[in-house]
């Protein structure tokens, strides 16, 4: 067992979901021999394959892509350099985290390579079984691969939690090397231009990662009161989620938004006020360590799945929280 | 310019399902089908397009049993000019396989777009529209929320729902686009275009007729219910809710 991890890096780090890619792949198998893909251009990308070449004991090998094409995630780039690592590589697994870049690329990849990727997978019980949510996560369907290798998988990053102890780096770091690109096939490259990326610059922590989620839903009336929230966000050193219903009315833009059709989270505490509890909100969340709902009506469905529940007016609770609520260290 | 949309039936995404009591999958007779959102706001989109003068003919594709030539005449009551229905039988066909119909049928129709929803509502893949972009060696934008054509450039620029903001692609066509939800509303069919829907042809074909063999590389072994939060406490207080986080829970 052989398996190419897909990796994101950032300001000279691999990705936190890149992590639990890898750490999904210790999941296959202890004997597994993983090699984590790298690509983009700059001195970040070496500071980044230093980074991942350390980051976690089972590693062995850091391939890194350096060409100024894939400078921005574009699929047509990236699923053509899997397809070209794999060729080289034979790898048996080849796994990605499931975010937008994941999504993207992987599946294209697969197409390339004639096998059927597997979206999502939070759970894996052999090298060739896993479990993944259907219809929302109202089901979990257990699916066996039976095709040929490559077995082509992007993950839940919160099923696969990063373990404490790789906070120290290790000394024999992964070998670092660089892939040939010389025969990167490159037909279909050029046909898209990536123009920008608008982002929400935040001094708080990513939705997906952070430990503490404050969410807000239609409940909250206003744009203007997610301030509020914003508040008790920073207080707790929390990330600010909505529900679609608040995307929707325009409070917040849609990448807060937490559920099927948005983020899915799992943090230590997950707090929402003003939430109903939708299906399709619950998808998002509900593998959240403690769930905490605030709700004036005592009959909503997000009841049904808090550990602890206040029937109260949100608008009161919340600045009572500011004060009561202890600072984080 | 011709553009080719792929509609599936799913579901409808108000029915709360139920895992069947042998684990084989989630009770699908006796419940309301309809067309997958994701879908339904890919065709929308094609319509807006061709109302717009940047298309001229709306083509609605699907793959699956011959119960699926309904989800058809609803995407002909909202107003695709024609539809092709390729039936595959009752097996379900995975993402792999639809890919390379909807790339057989690309070289039938020569579409200068093919527009699909980022994913179905059922088995949650999310993997259609890049493989049958990767096939097709299209370039792709996925998730999107904006889509601008310019006609004369023969380029659609793509807005898309990325983590952490927005990111916009300029896409040469033909190109492959897939929706994400807050890309438009789409119409419900009038009276009327529904009985005017009743007289547009479907086309249909097998897989053997686009020469695609269904390849089956991955086997549902079981399907089950998740496992259930139990309900918790209700407090009575700020002052109690913060005591049990603190002194209970251990999160703060």
């Amino acid at each position: 067992i052989s398996t190419l991890v897909v990796a994101e890096h950032d300001g000279g780090s691999i990705k936190p979901s890149s992590l639990s890619a890898v750490e999904a792949a210790v999941a296959i198998s202890r004997e597994n021999s993983i090699s984590v893909l790298l690509g983009g251009s700059g001195p970040n990308l070496g500071k980044a394959a230093l980074h991942a070449a350390s980051s976690h004991p089972l590693i062995s090998q850091v391939l890194v892509a350096d060409a100024d094409i894939l400078m921005h995630p574009l699929a047509e780039t990236w699923a053509e350099l899997v397809h070209l690592v794999q060729q080289k590589g034979g790898y048996s697994h080849i796994i990605t985290a499931s975010n937008s870049f994941g999504k993207n690329i992987l599946p294209r990849a697969a197409a390339l390579l004639d096998v059927s990727p597997v979206t999502d997978i939070t759970e894996i019980s052999e090298p060739h079984l896993f479990v993944r949510p259907i219809y929302a996560g109202n089901a979990l369907c257990t699916v066996r691969y039976v095709g040929k290798d490559p077995c082509m998988m992007t993950i839940r990053s919160t099923s696969f939690p990063l373990h404490s102890d790789l906070a120290e780096p290790k000394s024999d770091a992964a070998t670092i090397s660089q892939v040939d690109l010389s025969t990167f096939n490159e037909e279909s490259f050029g046909k898209s231009r990536w123009l920008k990326l608008a982002s929400q610059d935040t001094e708080r922590p990513d939705l997906g990662n952070a430990h503490v989620v404050v969410t807000g839903g239609r409940g909250l009336k206003s744009a203007e009161n997610f301030k509020l929230l914003e508040k008790l966000a920073e207080k707790l050193g929390a990330a600010v989620g909505a529900t679609r219903a608040a995307v929707d009315a325009g409070f917040v833009p849609n990448d807060l938004q937490v559920g099927q059709t948005g983020k899915i989270v799992a943090p230590e505490l997950y707090m929402a006020f003003g939430v109903s509890g939708a299906i399709q909100h619950l998808a998002g969340m509900r593998d959240s360590k403690v769930i905490v709902a605030i709700n004036k009506d005592a009959d909503a469905p997000i009841f049904q799945v808090a550990d602890y529940g206040l029937v109260a007016d949100l608008f009161d609770v919340i600045p009572e929280l500011l004060e009561k609520l202890p600072e984080k260290k | 310019m011709k553009i080719l949309v792929a509609v599936k039936r799913v579901v409808d995404y108000a029915v709360k399902v139920r895992v069947k009591p042998d684990k084989s999958g989630v009770e699908t007779s006796n419940v309301k089908m309809s067309m997958n959102p994701f879908c339904e706001i890919a065709l929308e989109e094609a319509l807006r397009i061709r109302e717009s003068g940047a298309a001229d003919e709306v083509v609605a594709v699907t793959v699956g049993p011959a119960q699926c030539a309904d989800t058809l005449r609803t995407a002909l009551a909202m107003g695709a000019d024609r539809a092709v229905h390729v039936d595959a039988g009752a097996a379900p066909v995975l993402p792999l396989s639809v890919s390379k119909i909807l790339r057989a049928l690309v070289q039938v129709e020569q579409p200068g777009l093919l527009i699909l929803g980022k994913q179905a509502i059922d088995d949650d893949c999310n993997q259609t529209g890049q493989m049958v972009a990767g096939l097709l060696k299209w370039p792709q934008g996925t998730f999107a929320s904006k889509v601008v054509l310019d006609k004369a450039k023969q380029v659609a620029t793509v807005e898309r729902e990325v983590d952490g903001g927005l990111e916009t692609l300029c896409l040469d066509l033909p190109a492959v686009i897939t929706t994400d939800l807050r890309l438009n509303q789409p119409r419900y069919a009038t009276l009327p275009n529904i009985m005017k829907a009743k007289s547009k042809v479907i086309k249909k074909f097998t897989p053997e007729e686009l020469n695609v063999e269904i390849k089956s590389d991955l086997e549902v072994v079981q399907v089950t219910e998740p496992p259930k939060r139990k309900a918790g406490v209700i407090v009575s207080s700020v002052d109690e809710l913060v005591d049990k986080l603190k002194n209970e829970a251990r999160v703060l």
